[in-house]
């Protein structure tokens, strides 16, 4: 249970960061932080003591392996999660091309 | 952008061969060891952006605003759909339907259509993560000009 | 495993904390390396190969492009003040961070402890996929056999994101 309430406060550590911070680059960051905490727990959920890594030895008798379905899962979300930092990335290349600052307080006053 | 020293560009030589075959070698095992479609394309990426950043885009000529890895990726998530569309024509009416004979379990010809998508889906990540790279980093130094 | 596993967990807190209150974003970018890095070390205790693999290299990417990024442009960090509006903010976070408190509270008080997990849908994937699919690595045939749709959907998004990237970055506009 600590180790679900650490990942959790892993969670809370990106939203905190994803609030209040004013610098772009410093938001991007801690959604990436966030999306880790999302991954540790979700193969975190699928272990199995004393399993085996998912590959299975041809030629022996059953044996006992870990959840392969959370990390399918999860292979999916890693690619997903560098492809909207990739995008997010690119958005604020474009506003500092304009404004010259990665402020949001100052890109949000100064309108037209 | 500028290359780097001598010392790097030497070394790129003689790493880049290597990372651009064991990025072959971890797509092509991706049903016997782990790996698969994704981490090998990520390395086959990572073989040209190591050739880009050591040499330095003026000294490869690459020209700006054109990206010639863009066309790779098409091609790779075409084929994809191409064999997933295929599936329905050969077995049961499903799209992904593994229509290919399975050898036996363990042998590098063996599970079906699984080797082939492993290669195209690395064709098309190696080509969208270069085109990534590209666009991020080489067109947007025109403006700073 | 569970002492291992939080004391890497508690690295990684700690590390992102000094990520977001860093001075530099050099630094900055620096230390969410070090949690991504540990999120591999992590992954490889609890026996996933593949995404340790995975993570790794696409982690690696990530910390190329944004130091390129960075490095062109204003490394300084804008101070931050307390306002009205930073107080708001922060009031507003607490009461987000108490209801979401509350809900994962509920959420894993049905969960088993961690090591004994009882494969409940996993079971007809495990037994039967090295005849059904003929692949020896369970996550690949569930990927590509078993799944294939979401690994579609995967690559499309993955296409669209260079796409849209190389569109927004353009310079020649409307003439």
């Amino acid at each position: 249970m600590t180790v679900y309430l650490l990942c959790f406060v892993l969670f809370l550590v990106g939203l905190y960061g994803l609030i209040t911070r004013r610098n772009l680059i410093k938001i991007i960051i801690s959604k990436s932080i966030t999306e880790f905490s999302v991954f540790l727990i979700l193969v975190l959920i699928g272990y199995i003591d004393q399993g085996l890594a998912p590959i299975v030895d041809p030629g022996t008798s059953h044996q006992v392996y870990v959840d392969p379905l959370p990390q399918a899962m999860v292979l999916t979300a890693i690619v997903i999660g560098l492809a909207t930092t990739a995008m997010l990335m690119a958005i604020a290349i474009r506003l500092y091309r304009k404004y010259k600052t990665f402020d949001i307080r100052e890109i949000k006053n100064l309108r037209g | 952008m500028e290359g780097m020293s001598i010392i790097v560009k030497k070394v790129t030589q003689l790493m880049v061969g290597i990372i651009f075959m064991f990025g072959i070698y971890i797509i092509l095992h991706g049903h016997l060891s782990p790996g698969g479609g994704f981490a090998g394309g990520v390395l086959i990426a990572g073989a040209f952006i190591l050739l880009i950043l050591a040499f330095g885009s003026s000294s490869l000529k690459l020209k700006k605003e054109v990206a010639g890895s863009s066309n790779t990726e098409s091609i790779g998530i075409l084929m994809v759909v191409v064999m997933a569309v295929m599936a329905m024509l050969f077995g049961a009416k499903v799209f992904f339907f593994n229509f290919l004979p399975k050898g036996e379990a363990g042998e590098l010809l063996s599970a079906g259509v699984i080797p082939l998508y492993n290669i195209f889906i690395g064709i098309e990540v190696a080509g969208a993560i270069l085109t990534i790279f590209l666009a991020l980093i080489i067109f947007k130094e025109e403006s700073s000009k | 495993m569970e002492l291992t596993i939080s004391i890497i967990l508690v690295f990684m807190i700690i590390g992102s904390i000094f990520a977001l209150h860093a001075k530099d974003l050099l630094s900055a970018i620096i230390n969410m390396g070090f949690v991504g890095f540990g999120l591999v070390i992590c992954f490889l205790l609890l026996k996933a190969p593949d995404l340790a693999m995975v993570q790794l290299v696409i982690e690696t990417v990530t910390l190329v492009v944004m130091v390129a990024v960075v490095l062109d442009s204003s490394r300084r960090e804008i101070a931050v003040s307390f306002d009205r509006r930073s107080l708001l903010n922060m009031a507003v976070g607490f009461l987000a961070f108490a209801c979401l408190f509350y809900f994962f509270m509920k959420a894993i008080e049905n969960l088993d402890p961690l090591g004994m997990h009882t494969l409940r849908m996993a079971d007809s994937y495990v037994n039967g996929a090295v005849e059904k699919t003929g692949s020896i690595n369970l996550v690949t045939g569930v990927l590509f056999d078993f799944r294939a749709y979401d690994t579609m959907g995967e690559a499309v998004i993955l296409y669209t994101a260079a796409l849209g990237t190389l569109t927004l970055l353009r310079i020649k506009g409307k003439k």
